[in-house]
């Protein structure tokens, strides 16, 4: 079975984001694989148990630093890795093509795999614009995952622990969640292995990749900061349960 | 003439709030509001809808066989037809749960731009003001193509009353039923009563602070006192004492509900990541140096083992 799973090479989630100008962010700071791909990789490492005669090819879209994700997922059981390189700020259209067209350009998929979706963008989307790209069924937020031949089951969280299960026939393409599997922490020798496997870069220009009918374009960028002016409730635990009482009947008017 | 088509969602036959918020911040900027309804047409959904500012409800006609009517894949082919045969420039739906699940198909098969969890759009210049960097940033988005896609944050946008007379229209379609993805079984929403964290004003959420699993029904029980959501910091789902579903933060639930109440929660960034939208945040803790004390509307100094039960006594 050939399985893809798309990465993206994401600032650190403790990282403080701050502004170049009012577009782009520094980016000297660390930059990590997107914690929902580590599941999606850890899942395929788990099929290709299940599915020895199995490859895990890892794609990400980025710039050449983006290299030290892909080499994360080889060590975390990714067989081989492509890069498809690029400068550019790319929005989930854009993506969605070019990694539709570096997986028909490598071969062809049976399963793909990624992150429900990025922590820096938080778009939510890319996987169902593949999806309807390759036209596979998809679906997002996975929290158990079996194949048996060619169809996939596959539970999927809404809020509040509520669970739809789907049935997909392969090929298939599946946005992972934090409820799938827990990530993979390599092991030194994992390490040590996955510097001897490939990593193939393309160029995005390179690609046979259409133009998008439709763009999304940052056009400003703020920092959020709410700069709250905190004031004390004093008292003894019967006359702070009390004012919190009245705030939120009074102030907040959330309670009859 | 900006035409908006918007996704209403439905909870107990009635139209959410959290729909009714969206139909408000639709109603600002666009020319007229055209609402897609999947559950079939009452009186109650009629009158709330155009008392908001409504012009067109559009029943879509799903077929009646649950597994067929709440696929998202069976839906999402429902909005794209009317988008298409209604001429509808701009399309909105909330950013919750089920939106989550149907809005991005809805993109993908019309291969329109799409931006999620928006707290404010401008559907007249196609702009969207939506969090990046999990929470950390703003960013002012601008869309561009012949079809515009929104997903709105629940309760970035309260209600507002704006009556209109509203038309209700049909849509006939043979629907088409995907052979590649079906829908085996579901859960129903909220067999236990709760509010759905992305949508609750109220949200009380526990942390470290809680001690232990024993100790974390404190919350669950303050929740339903409050009626409220409760909610957990990523501690709280790592130690095991909650589910991973209720966890807030950057790699859990965004929310922006009226109320935040934090208790025993230090306030990593990560947590505020995914809660700093909040319209006010009552801290509790009984450490007064933590960055959620000190980023917080109402400091709560004390004992929270004895401060929720003082709560839930006095209601």
């Amino acid at each position: 079975m050939q399985i893809y799973v798309c990465v993206k090479h994401v600032p650190d989630s403790a990282a403080n984001i701050h502004m170049i100008d009012n577009r782009n962010i520094d980016d000297s700071v660390p930059f990590l694989m997107n914690p929902y791909d580590e599941h999606a990789v850890t899942e395929a490492a788990a099929l290709k148990k299940q599915i020895p005669d199995s490859e895990i090819i890892a794609m990400c879209l980025g710039k050449k630093d983006a290299e030290s994700t892909l080499r994360s997922a080889l060590a975390m059981g990714a067989d081989r890795g492509v890069l498809v390189e690029t400068d550019d700020m790319c929005d989930s259209m854009t993506t969605a093509r070019a990694l539709h067209a570096a997986i028909i350009r490598d071969g062809g998929a049976d399963i793909i795999l990624t992150g429900k979706e990025s922590i820096d963008s938080e778009g939510m989307q890319t996987q169902f614009r593949v999806g309807a790209l390759f036209d596979f069924p998809v679906v997002t937020n996975a929290a158990s995952l079996e194949i048996t031949n060619d169809k996939a089951r596959v539970s999927c969280e809404l809020a509040g622990g509520r669970i739809r299960t789907y049935e997909l026939t392969l090929p298939c393409v599946i946005g992972a969640g934090r409820g799938l599997n827990t990530p993979i922490y390599p092991t030194f020798p994992d390490v040590v292995k996955s510097r001897k496997k490939s990593i193939e870069t393309v160029a995005r220009s390179q690609l046979d990749v259409s133009d998008a009918p439709g763009s999304a374009k940052i056009i400003s960028m703020t920092p959020l900061v709410q700069k709250r002016n905190p004031r004390k409730i004093n008292g003894t635990p019967t006359e702070q349960a009390a004012e919190i009482i009245r705030i939120l009947r009074q102030e907040a008017k959330v309670l009859s | 003439m900006k035409q908006a088509g918007i996704v209403i969602e439905m909870e107990n036959c009635r139209v959410k709030e959290t729909s009714l918020g969206m139909v408000t911040l639709a109603g600002r900027t666009a020319d007229s509001l055209t609402a897609l309804v999947m559950s079939g047409i009452s009186d109650d959904i009629t009158d709330h809808l155009s008392a908001h500012g409504v012009h067109t409800i559009v029943d879509l006609s799903l077929p009646d066989a649950p597994e067929i009517r709440q696929n998202p894949a069976v839906q999402a082919t429902a909005v794209v037809h009317a988008a298409r045969k209604l001429k509808l420039d701009r399309i909105l739906g909330l950013s919750s749960p089920e939106g989550k699940d149907l809005l991005p198909r809805v993109a993908a098969l019309l291969d329109a731009p799409l931006i999620m969890d928006c707290v404010d759009a401008d559907l007249n210049t196609g702009t969207a003001t939506t969090s990046q960097y999990s929470g950390k940033m703003m960013a002012k988005i601008q869309l561009t193509g012949e079809i515009l896609m929104f997903g709105i944050r629940p309760n970035a946008v309260l209600p507002e009353s704006k009556p209109v007379p509203a038309k209700t229209v049909a849509m006939t379609m043979d629907a088409v039923v995907p052979e590649n993805i079906s829908l085996l079984s579901w859960d129903e929403a909220d067999t236990e009563g709760r509010q759905s964290l992305a949508e609750a004003d109220i949200i009380i959420a526990g942390g470290r602070g809680l001690k232990n699993k024993n100790n974390f029904s404190l919350i669950f029980d303050c929740a339903e006192k409050l009626n409220a959501a409760p909610a957990a910091s990523r501690v709280a789902v790592d130690e095991g004492w909650v589910p991973y579903a209720f966890q807030v933060g950057q790699t859990g639930e965004k929310v922006s509900p009226q109320v935040y109440i934090a208790c025993g929660i230090s306030g990593s960034i990560q947590h505020f990541a995914g809660m700093k939208t909040a319209k006010m945040i009552i801290a509790l803790n009984k450490d007064e140096n933590t960055a959620m004390m000190a980023n917080c509307d109402y400091q709560v100094l004390g004992d929270l083992f004895e401060i929720l039960p003082e709560i839930m006594r006095q209601l």
